[in-house]
């Protein structure tokens, strides 16, 4: 299978032929993160617009279909406007916090996407510890969350902020151990070392029934980290207008709108690399041919393949279920998800030594 | 009847006449709390459902009108008749302890008349301006804007606003201020502008965390002074601003003020024009229900309901465009009949809808009844008891779902009701979810109604001969219809003029809010919306 490190390993010796090691690398972390952030954009972007396409689809719509080819351009258009407008002076907040909240949010969302292993030979840092990376990561948005309702001076952003504080941090529990059930599968957190053993099976069938539980499980409690329908909260346009949010305006408000879509997709991305294998192949022990025949499907067609299959899932929901209510939100956490989880790990821990 | 007009002459002050099913009592001010008393608990028929007050200004005096009628046989209509002594400072007995709706009724006859209740505990106007000068529904009201100047300066929506109640002690008058809300209450504004008030209601709660302490409801913001411009048009004029009290039950609500005029001038409707008019008004209520679900399911969350309901409704719009020419406001009644004869595709076109809405109801109760959480959530919130609601005066299918039967198509069957066979859906618990499923259960039965007529509309004019000019003869008229929301009622006082004297409609949604008041408190705030949604209120019939 054709591995990224070619590209880069050329783009590393090129830099240091012309330059000493220090800015060799100096150059590569600009360059990393430059692409790094317009992939993200690029990625919110046409994720907009694929919600929108979808949700129209759901709803007996037709969605944008005005601005370019079947209204691919609408996203961009919409960008440009939102740089366009104004950022409105909120009387009376506190305006550090105020501004510091939405690079918060989308900080927190940057960094967790950045150590993504996205093809075979294309992640930025491979820690040894990943998975933690990953889950410590991500739940500094809630930081972001709670300034941005603490700092706009109104009553609508302070239920909103936290209700989503006592959302967020209750569900990071199962998404975490859900997560830790696959750590004990593979022994390791590095990511690669776990896309790596995923190559002879993917976890989600090697786990037995453990692994699939974590799945689900995963996949709900990650879906209610993303702020999005049906445990949209945070939000709760009906009764808090826009919740946390609401004050916002401009750019500041796009970037909330970014993150939202990134967090969809980085859950989406950490279940298909924790659970469906990440870039590796679909492999059946034992049926050489086959395998071989799954291996010449680039890397990146399976990982964007799994990803947009959790990512469509993610708003078949949204857009089928009402609302829950604060109250049935941590009941579901704290009296279901939960000790599942607790005793999945048991359970994953019993497969693994038998 | 005999024996409430028995009992009601014994008392001694009473004087008591009968005009065509209605008994009506006439008593002096200072007997008037006693008669409501006795009415309310001690009469053989005990009248426990306030429809309406009427105010009207009798130029020597102010005068009210209490229509009342028995919950248990809703066809029994009284009207006790009461004026006020004086034009300074004219007060009543308050009978809100009586009927709850009262308490809302009340504050709309001292905004437009200036009659204040003593006992009520919070006697601010309801519609208009705390600081507005004059009671515009007296004769003597001076409307030139320089009395109200349009303020131009930014206001602050004060939480902290107070209320006026005079009490009788010993014999002494005590005119105390209080306030809504306390000074610690964490007070938030829904409304005027929210995406989940339906119009530009604003209601003002007091949370503690999540959970709902007080609501205090404001009115007004989109009051058009409709009654008052009444008194200035002609009645075929009047029947254009009826669609606009209610847009989602425009039909039903110019019905009332045909029929109305019609009992006024003994005039004979073509049987023609009854079906018409009964089929638009079943078609009416069928979308009414179809936006009122899909209303209610996005303010659960859930857009895509609401999505549908909007698209089914789309196909009801599409017929009464073809026939009426309008499509939200129909403008197809007329004194007399309909305004034009049905379109040659109104049958198949109906003919289409019914199974087509038949099969969507399926795919609604499958998308949304049947979700868990859709049932959680509306699991044992928001109950209203038979007992609340008919003192409430909350009819329609709020009252149906606390099991009070109310139906005036079934109670006192007007244009083509009694022809077609239908059942009036009843539930028992009063909760959320009886709310939810009866508007399904309803737009069955009204397919039901349309199923059976449609195919039987008889051939004939479609519209009685009418003169030129309309002049209705001297006296007091009402009638009740019953539109999407409850019994929508019309009071019209004619001095043999072309214009009304007086004209009063009876908004079923104003005591709904009321009803809100009641369910919602000690709820979570995101059940408030839910709540709302479920009593199906709109705001433009409240501030008519």
């Amino acid at each position: 299978m054709y591995s990224f490190t070619d590209i880069t390993h050329w783009i590393d010796r090129l830099l240091r032929n012309s330059m000493t090691d220090g800015w060799t690398l100096f150059v590569e972390f600009i360059l990393i993160g430059a692409v790094i952030m317009v992939a993200y954009a690029l990625l919110a972007l046409f994720l907009i617009y694929v919600e929108r396409r979808v949700c129209a689809w759901f709803q007996c719509r037709i969605g944008p279909n005005r601005v370019g080819p079947w209204g691919l351009f609408q996203t961009g258009a919409d960008m440009i406007k939102i740089l366009l407008k104004e950022l409105i002076r909120i009387n009376r907040a506190d305006r550090f916090l105020f501004r510091l909240a939405s690079f918060m949010v989308i900080i927190g969302s940057i960094c967790t996407f950045g150590a993504l292993p996205f093809v075979k030979g294309l992640q930025a840092i491979d820690f040894n510890i990943g998975v933690f990376y990953l889950l410590a990561v991500s739940s500094l948005g809630v930081v972001g969350i709670l300034l941005a309702g603490w700092s706009s001076n109104s009553k609508y952003t302070m239920i909103g902020a936290m209700r989503s504080g006592a959302q967020l941090i209750s569900y990071e529990l199962s998404c975490g151990l859900s997560l830790l059930a696959i750590v004990i599968l593979s022994g390791t957190m590095q990511l690669s070392e776990i896309v790596a053993q995923q190559s002879e099976m993917w976890f989600i069938f090697k786990g037995h029934v453990p692994a699939v539980i974590a799945f689900v499980i995963y996949l709900i409690a990650g879906h209610a980290e993303t702020n999005r329908g049906p445990f949209d909260l945070p939000e709760a346009e009906s009764e808090l207008t826009a919740g946390y949010h609401t004050e916002y305006s401009g750019i500041q408000f796009g970037f909330f709108y970014l993150a939202e879509y990134m967090n969809m997709f980085i859950i989406a991305a950490i279940a298909s690399t924790m659970f469906l294998g990440g870039w590796m192949p679909l492999h059946i022990p034992g049926w050489e041919g086959f395998n071989r025949v799954m291996d010449y499907i680039p890397s990146f067609a399976w990982f964007l393949g799994k990803t947009g299959f959790c990512i469509f899932l993610a708003l078949w929901v949204r857009w089928s279920f009402p609302r829950l209510r604060i109250d049935q939100l941590l009941n579901l956490e704290w009296k279901v998800l939960m000790p599942i989880s607790l005793v999945n790990i048991l359970l994953m821990a019993i497969t693994v030594i038998l | 009847m005999e024996t409430v007009e028995k009992e009601l002459l014994a008392l001694g002050f009473a004087e008591v006449t009968r005009s065509d099913k209605r008994l009506n009592v006439t008593v002096p001010k200072e007997r008037l709390y006693e008669t409501a008393r006795f009415l309310r608990h001690e009469s053989a028929t005990v009248y426990d459902f306030l429809i309406d007050m009427v105010g009207i200004d009798n130029g020597d005096s102010l005068g009210v009108i209490y229509y009342l009628s028995p919950s248990q046989s809703p066809e029994r209509l009284l009207a006790l008749k009461t004026s006020a002594a004086g034009r300074e400072q004219p007060e009543l007995f308050s009978v809100h302890d009586l009927w709850d709706s009262a308490l809302v009724y009340e504050r709309e006859v001292y905004d437009f008349f200036g009659i204040r209740f003593v006992n009520h505990p919070d006697m601010r106007r309801i519609f208009l301006r705390q600081d507005w000068k004059g009671y515009p529904l007296r004769k003597d009201y001076d409307a030139s804007p320089e009395v109200n100047p349009v303020p131009l300066e930014n206001e602050v929506i004060a939480d902290m606003e107070r209320t006026h109640s005079i009490t009788v002690k010993m014999g002494d008058r005590i005119e105390t201020t209080g306030y809504i809300f306390d000074n610690d209450d964490y007070v938030v504004n829904f409304g005027p502008q929210h995406p989940a008030m339906h119009g530009v209601l604003h209601l003002r709660v007091a949370l503690d965390g999540e959970v709902i302490r007080k609501i205090d409801p404001v009115f007004g913001y989109i009051h058009r002074g409709i009654e008052k411009m009444c008194e200035n048009y002609t009645y075929p004029q009047i029947l254009h601003l009826t669609d606009r009290l209610d847009y989602l039950s425009g039909t039903m609500n110019r019905h009332a003020v045909c029929l109305c005029c019609e009992k006024a001038l003994e005039l004979e409707v073509p049987d023609r024009a009854h079906y018409i008019r009964t089929i638009f008004d079943e078609l009416t209520r069928i979308a009414s229900h179809l936006l009122g679900w899909g209303c209610m399911c996005m303010d659960m969350g859930s857009i895509t309901a609401f999505v549908y309901g909007m698209r089914d409704r789309e196909k009801i719009m599409d017929i009464f465009e073809e026939t009426a020419g309008g499509r939200l406001m129909a403008n197809y009644n007329v004194i007399g009949g309909v305004a034009r004869d049905i379109h040659p595709n109104f049958r198949k076109r109906v003919k289409e809808l019914i199974p087509y809405i038949r099969r969507m109801l399926k795919e609604h109760h499958l998308l949304f009844t049947g979700n868990p959480i859709a049932r959680g959530r509306m699991k044992g919130v928001g109950r209203l008891t038979a007992k609340k609601a008919v003192s409430l005066g909350a009819t329609g299918p709020t009252g149906r779902a606390s099991g009070w039967r109310n139906d005036l198509r079934k109670i006192d069957p007007y244009a083509a009701y009694a022809k077609a066979d239908f059942e009036e859906v009843i539930r028992e618990e009063g909760l959320t979810f009886d709310r939810y499923v009866i508007r399904l259960d309803e737009i069955e039965q009204s397919l039901r109604i349309i199923e059976q007529l449609v195919d039987n509309i008889p051939e004939g004019p479609y519209a009685a001969k009418t003169k030129a000019v309309i002049r209705l003869p001297e006296g007091e008229f009402f009638q009740r219809v019953e539109n999407a929301r409850g019994q929508f009622c019309v009071h019209i006082t004619s001095k043999g003029d072309k214009f009304p004297y007086r004209m009063k409609f009876r908004s079923p949604s104003l005591v709904l809010v009321g009803a809100l008041k009641a369910i919602a408190a000690e709820s979570k705030v995101a059940d408030l919306i839910m709540l709302g949604a479920s009593l199906d209120y709109v705001i433009p019939c409240i501030d008519r």
